[in-house]
């Protein structure tokens, strides 16, 4: 058994942050992760990190853009958390050695970018996340930190009274990828989970296949609450073949979108008849979709994005990642052709519910970047904001759990007075754990309360069993046959355009993905590097992750940021100014709602119409 | 295992332009790296529509009885317009055999993870279109690095190089929170440095050069090149620097190179590698003339 203050789950931009963070507050801490952090997905991030940095910007129009993108579905506090955090978030970057692109004097460059009022996307190039993924690797490195990489986290150690606000989190059980060892880290002060998205839910998406919703799944097993996970963003610029994500750099720089007849659609169609290819990304995500739903798409398919006019010299030096990879992924040269593109899912608004300090409702247990939901994204999250995400709340994470103080959260977690019960939702399908269910979540003892040695050893032995099992088992249905249906069902069914039929369909085929599962084997017999066994768990942790998105988007019967609803097309602020919470229940989900805060610090953020 | 004994099937001993130093610029190398890859090209997409790929993949697993002989096994793929070598063995996978195992992650080019050695090149599996290369297109491990399975390698060495040039900028004095104030670099200054920034830690460039496989203590271009994107860097101090070129210097640092370009030839991100290990030869030669 291994043994550390701080365990961190993820080694990507949120992980590497809050271990840093940790390690700054004196505690001893450790990564631990299925790939190698330089591998890591924030490495595809291309655009940028939003941060008030210029003079004639200021924090408060940061949370401002922040909020409308959101759709008023943010929380004022971690909206504004954000906001306030991230300059200094970004200088500290540029400090651990960031090679962020330059202005003439010397100071970081800074570019439009959709929603936004000022040009406040601080960038590298087009590929500010590699960069961003690679300079926090070095902080690491250079602090000694401690990293188990290619050890693959597959559950929480947690105790398991009835109400998860009363249990806690002691550790996580983990295989060693390269031997197959399957060990237990005991964390004495917290786990934080940093596993990124679940883009893989999904067959056309900008999201790496390590994109698997590990850390959602484990948290929500173990009892955290999943909030708003219907809140999928697609992004409106993806090569088609592949999913590979073309940046919204493209169009802050000037690029400009066209459909089959040469038309500027964003403008001659009125979608967004201020910002045009400059509106938020849900926005042009569906006009693009309209777009080829009428017939004025090419090849049926997808649109143009023409960044020729921009200039050679410009390109090169703003965009020049652009070129490789429309040559690389689509054989399109963009110095002399339009780049085909089309909407892909890219991010998930929704997450593991924490507040504004990472935690969530069980104790020990914090979350933080993708896997977690805050909520600064509320309903759609703006371009450029992922990544002053990452390391605002990934660094509050780790500073949380090695014992620094923040001050009292004003977001709540966990069931509490505060919520209101889904009572009447009209399910297809019964959801959550079916028949012989292969993961425990919490370490079911029959109520004896156990020392946290006690209860690591019980969830390794457990996990154990869990990997013999399927390892022995001689025949079935194999992973890769169940991911693919799962896959074309939520890119079938709940995708950028959603109807309440869809949905339902969706979730039955959800099920029937878990039922298939019941049979799942792992054909390869090897405990070295068992890449089967791996995507097996993985594909466990899709359905859980996939049926949560689906709940929620049948529930939530309105029009709101990148959630669109055939039934009611409208933003029906009465009664859906509240966030969705699923709980896992210990295998019978329940649904039940959370008012959105929108009290900031000293306004409040009154909902408007939405226009761009 | 390993197969460090193996040797490239394709390696070509390089021209005495390129023997002879620094002069030939980074543009003529890539224009000779996109003539290779149009040389190879066995057939036009379009002949290859409707038909399947044929690759031959490298086998190897210490545990199960008959991996454990190392072999090559046949798969045909079905093949797809802008179908790369990752696409390919990801069917394989997923289709003919779970147990057929390589890392990938991004399908980007961007996380590194699948560098393979492919028709006798090192080359990103999620960047190499299927349709170029000559059939069967034959895919194997890294050469001179242990074999884990398959197509894994063992990546402990290439990422102890990388950590021995204390890869991490080294500024001691970062102002406290409140009064945070960006350095400020020219934008020459970044363009410097711009390229060696773009390393990917794929280890091609290590596997590909006959140095590295010789002497196991040599840090290797990737690692050079990472200490370069330091030493290069003017928000670093002269002192630093100096601290960095004596990393640098010592007997397994940049005298090592013999100036081959493979690792150039190689490298997914077209960094001029060996131009960056020329360049700080001379940097160290300059750092020791100023103390004599």
């Amino acid at each position: 058994m291994y043994e550390h203050d701080v365990i961190v789950v993820g080694a990507g931009g949120a992980g590497l942050r809050a271990a840093v963070a940790a390690d700054e507050a004196g505690a001893d801490v450790a990564l631990v992760s299925k790939l190698h952090p330089v591998r890591s997905h924030t490495g595809a991030a291309e655009g940028g990190i939003n941060a008030a940095l210029q003079e004639g910007d200021d924090w408060e129009l940061h949370a401002y853009d922040t909020m409308k993108g959101s759709d008023y579905l943010g929380d004022a506090p971690a909206v504004e958390t954000l906001a306030k955090d991230a300059p200094e978030d970004t200088i500290r970057l540029e400090h651990w050695g960031m090679p962020f692109s330059r202005e003439e004097d010397g100071r970081v460059s800074q570019r439009p970018f959709g929603g936004l009022s000022y040009p406040r996307t601080t960038y590298a190039g087009a590929e500010t996340g590699h960069h961003l993924l690679h300079v926090m690797y070095e902080q690491v490195v250079k602090r000694g930190i401690q990293v188990y990489d290619e050890w693959y986290v597959m559950d929480l150690a947690t105790t398991d009274e009835d109400d998860p606000n009363d249990r806690e989190c002691h550790g996580v059980v983990a295989y060693d990828v390269q031997s197959g060892k399957i060990e237990g880290f005991k964390a004495n002060q917290g786990v934080v989970l940093a596993t990124g998205g679940p883009g893989q839910a999904f067959d056309h998406t900008t999201n790496a296949v390590s994109c698997t919703g590990d850390g959602h799944a484990m948290a929500y097993r173990a009892g955290a609450p999943l909030e708003d996970m219907e809140f999928i963003q697609f992004h409106p610029t993806s090569l088609p073949s592949t999913g590979v994500l073309i940046s919204e750099g493209v169009r802050g720089e000037g690029g400009i979108l066209y459909n089959n007849e040469g038309e500027r659609f964003m403008f001659e169609h009125g979608y967004a008849n201020n910002s045009g290819e400059l509106a938020s990304r849900d926005v042009v995500a569906r006009a693009e979709l309209t777009e080829v739903n009428e017939g004025r798409g090419v090849n049926d398919e997808y649109v143009h994005l023409d960044m020729r006019h921009l200039g050679e010299e410009r390109i090169l030096d703003r965009l020049e990642n652009i070129l490789h990879l429309a040559e690389d992924f689509e054989g399109v040269d963009g110095l002399i052709e339009p780049m085909p593109v089309k909407p892909g899912q890219h991010y998930a608004m929704g997450g593991i519910e924490t507040d504004e300090n990472g935690q969530t409702c069980i104790d020990g247990l914090y979350a933080a970047g993708e896997c977690a939901c805050v909520s600064v994204h509320g309903g759609n999250r703006l371009g450029g904001n992922a990544l002053p995400e990452l390391i605002v709340f990934g660094k509050r994470a780790g500073y949380h759990a090695a014992g620094k103080d923040l001050g009292e959260p004003q977001i709540k977690t966990g069931y509490g007075d505060d919520v209101e019960d889904e009572t009447d939702a009209d399910l297809p399908v019964a959801p959550g754990a079916s028949g012989l269910d292969q993961s425990g979540g919490v370490a079911a003892d029959g109520g004896v309360t156990a020392d946290a040695e006690g209860i690591l050893e019980r969830t390794v032995e457990q996990t154990r069993e869990q990997i013999d099992y399927l390892i022995e088992k001689d025949d079935g249905v194999q992973h890769a046959e169940i991911r693919a249906k799962l896959q074309k069902a939520m890119t079938d069914y709940v995708n950028v355009f959603r109807t309440e039929e869809g949905i339902k369909k969706a979730l039955k085929i959800i099920r029937e993905c878990r039922e298939e599962y019941q049979d799942v084997y792992v054909d390869d017999p090897s405990r070295t590097f068992n890449t089967d066994l791996q995507q097996t768990i993985e594909t466990r942790n899709l359905i859980d992750v996939a049926e949560t998105i689906a709940l929620g988007a049948l529930v939530r019967n309105e029009f709101r940021g990148a959630h669109w609803r055939q039934e009611n097309q409208i933003r029906d602020d009465e009664n859906w100014l509240k966030h969705t919470l699923i709980s896992w229940d210990d295998g019978e989900p329940s649904i039940f709602y959370r008012p959105v805060i929108l009290e900031g610090e000293d306004k409040t953020y009154e909902p408007k119409v939405r226009s761009y | 295992m390993s197969t460090q004994q193996q040797k490239p099937e394709t390696q070509e001993s390089p021209d005495d332009s390129e023997m002879n130093g620094t002069e030939s610029p980074q543009q003529e190398r890539l224009e000779k790296k996109e003539r290779s890859m149009v040389d190879e090209r066995s057939a036009d997409e379009s002949d290859l529509e409707g038909d399947t790929v044929h690759i031959k993949v490298f086998r190897y697993d210490p545990e199960v009885a008959d991996k454990q002989e190392p072999r090559f096994d046949d798969f045909h793929v079905p093949f797809k317009k802008g179908m790369t070598v990752l696409d390919a063995v990801m069917y394989a996978r997923d289709t003919y055999d779970s147990s057929l195992t390589f890392r990938h992650s991004c399908r980007q080019a961007v996380c590194g993870s699948d560098a393979f050695f492919v028709n006798g090149k090192q080359r990103l599996g999620c960047k190499t279109q299927i349709s170029e290369l000559q059939q069967p297109v034959r895919i194997e491990p890294l050469p001179h690095q242990e074999v884990v399975k398959d197509l894994v390698v063992d990546m402990d060495h290439f990422y102890d190089q990388m950590h021995a040039v204390e890869p991490y900028f080294k500024d001691e004095d970062t102002p406290d929170a409140s009064d945070l104030e960006e350095q400020r670099q020219s934008r020459e200054n970044r363009e410097k440095v711009k390229m060696s920034t773009r390393c990917i830690w794929c280890a091609s460039c290590m596997s590909s050069c006959n140095i590295a496989a010789g002497d196991n203590e040599y840090l290797g271009p990737a690692a050079i090149n990472k200490a370069y994107r330091f030493a290069m860097d003017d928000r670093e101090g002269d002192e630093i620097k100096e601290h960095r070129l004596r990393i640098l210097e010592q007997e397994h640092g940049v005298w090592r190179c013999q100036t081959q370009f493979s690792c150039t030839e190689v490298c997914p991100k077209d960094i001029p590698l060996t131009e960056h290990i020329q360049e700080l030869k001379r940097e160290a030669v300059k750092k020791n003339l100023k103390f004599w």
